[in-house]
């Protein structure tokens, strides 16, 4: 989708930004919310992003908007205001109603009409949530590259300026902890 | 745009593989609000909605760099039709003016000149700019003529082109081009419905039209003190302090000064013609 993107954004920014938003708003959403872990922030957070992400573009010659990997460099953007944002309000617990919402298009949290496994879709992503929150950042960001934004290793290496061997240790040992953080939590729910 | 990627064998093993699949289903769709409102902070989209003035209710339009549109509030269809045909942009209603920027809308509206209200420049040109931004140094309470502001922006001879760009004020209340008069004592027109409103916005903020008027009419443009020597344009703040004993009329800056009289530092009488 980025095919001609960077070409159409060097040769007239204010009327491509609007596919550039379009094309890109799910994944860097997705990862605000993943890396914030509150549907709010996310918001705020991927709307700066766009808008630094215009004022860049307003200042780069065209060529370099041209050559530009707008996945790799959007993500860099997402992740380090999403950081910031993590950092300056960690939540103590995370908003499950406000994760659910986004997860669900704005459903109401605890309509009686709501179907079952919509119900179990979003306690199921409110447990991923916390686990993924509750990991170190060197973990969790790779984690949420690699598989909520699909990048690819080498794009994450572009993106966070480790080597591709660091990075897939980084994931590696990220699933196992998750793994192991998963397991704990179901042994706890069946002893309970 | 889902990208099928086959991880390494490990992540098979111990079940990781479900991991990964739990943390491909956190995508999530952007927020419905996402797209239009990071138009509306790039200036790529405007907002638009009421506010209640002294002239009624008005649409006022913004975007992320400031205001960029005020206009008597009509039918809302003919107003979007309208800016779209202007300004080249999409516009929307708002659900509510931003805090900051309706608070100081409200304090500009209410005659506070010194109250940074952001707008929305692009595409107006350099002259257009000095002339709006020289009337906002006009304080509520008073007016300027017309040739005043083509003076003091540097371009003396330009008294039409004042009258064209302050027509032109997209911005009208909020840059305040109704203080600004004809020099031979009439209203002159307004855009925000016409000399009617003009004068009752100026009455309002403490102009006493009728004076100023029947003044010019008697072919005087400036007052005097005949204790300070100094003589000022009819509004000044300075000429409304001189009791009726010691007022002196002028009909022109070189009879003020023939008689003795400096010009007042602060309306600058003597850069108008």
């Amino acid at each position: 989708m980025d095919d001609q993107l960077p070409m159409l954004l060097g040769r007239d920014l204010d009327a491509a930004f609007e596919r550039l938003v379009r094309e890109h708003q799910a994944r860097v959403f997705s990862i605000a919310l993943r890396l914030t872990g509150n549907a709010s922030d996310a918001e705020e957070v991927a709307q700066d992003v766009f808008m630094r992400a215009y004022r860049a573009l307003g200042e780069y010659p065209p060529e370099r908007i041209r050559e530009l990997r707008l996945r790799p460099w959007l993500a860099t953007i997402a992740v380090n205001l999403s950081r910031n944002r993590f950092r300056r309000h960690r939540p103590a617990t995370t908003d499950l109603d406000d994760i659910a919402r986004s997860r669900a298009g704005d459903l109401a949290a605890g309509d009686r009409d709501t179907p079952h496994h919509e119900v179990a879709r979003r306690e199921s992503t409110a447990h991923w949530q916390r686990l993924i929150s509750a990991l170190p950042d060197r973990y969790r960001v790779p984690l949420v590259l690699r598989y909520v934004d699909d990048l690819t290793f080498t794009e994450m290496s572009e993106v966070l300026g480790q080597p591709l061997g660091t990075l897939k240790a980084q994931v590696y040992r990220g699933l196992r902890l998750l793994r192991a953080a998963h397991d704990s939590t179901e042994r706890k729910e069946l002893s309970a | 745009m889902t990208r099928v990627s086959s991880g390494p064998a490990y992540l098979n093993e111990g079940g990781l593989a479900q991991i990964e699949a739990a943390l491909r289903d956190l995508r999530v769709a952007a927020p419905v609000t996402l797209l239009p409102d990071t138009l509306v902070a790039a200036g790529l989209a405007d907002q638009y909605t009421s506010l209640h003035t002294l002239v009624g209710p008005v649409f006022v339009a913004w975007n992320g760099r400031g205001v960029s549109a005020l206009t008597l509030a009509e039918d809302p269809a003919v107003f979007e039709t309208r800016f779209r045909a202007e300004f080249a942009r999409p516009i929307s209603r708002g659900r509510a003016i931003p805090d900051q920027l309706g608070r100081a809308i409200q304090s500009r509206l209410a005659g506070d000149r010194h109250v940074k209200v952001p707008v929305d420049w692009r595409g107006r040109t350099s002259f257009e700019q000095a002339v709006w931004k020289k009337a906002l140094e006009i304080p509520a309470g008073e007016v300027r003529p017309y040739s005043w502001i083509a003076r003091e922006i540097g371009h003396p001879k330009a008294v039409r082109a004042v009258g064209t760009a302050l027509a032109r004020n997209p911005i009208p209340l909020v840059i305040p081009c109704h203080r600004v008069v004809r020099a031979d004592g009439h209203i002159g027109e307004y855009g925000l419905g016409g000399p009617t409103n003009k004068r009752a916005i100026l009455a309002a903020e403490g102009v006493d039209i009728g004076s100023l008027e029947q003044m010019a009419q008697s072919g005087m443009r400036y007052l005097g003190s005949d204790t300070t020597r100094i003589f000022c344009l009819p509004t000044c703040r300075h000429a409304r302090r001189i009791t009726l004993r010691h007022r002196v009329s002028f009909p022109s800056e070189m009879g003020a000064q023939a008689a003795g009289y400096r010009a007042c530092k602060v309306c600058r009488p003597a850069v108008a013609a």
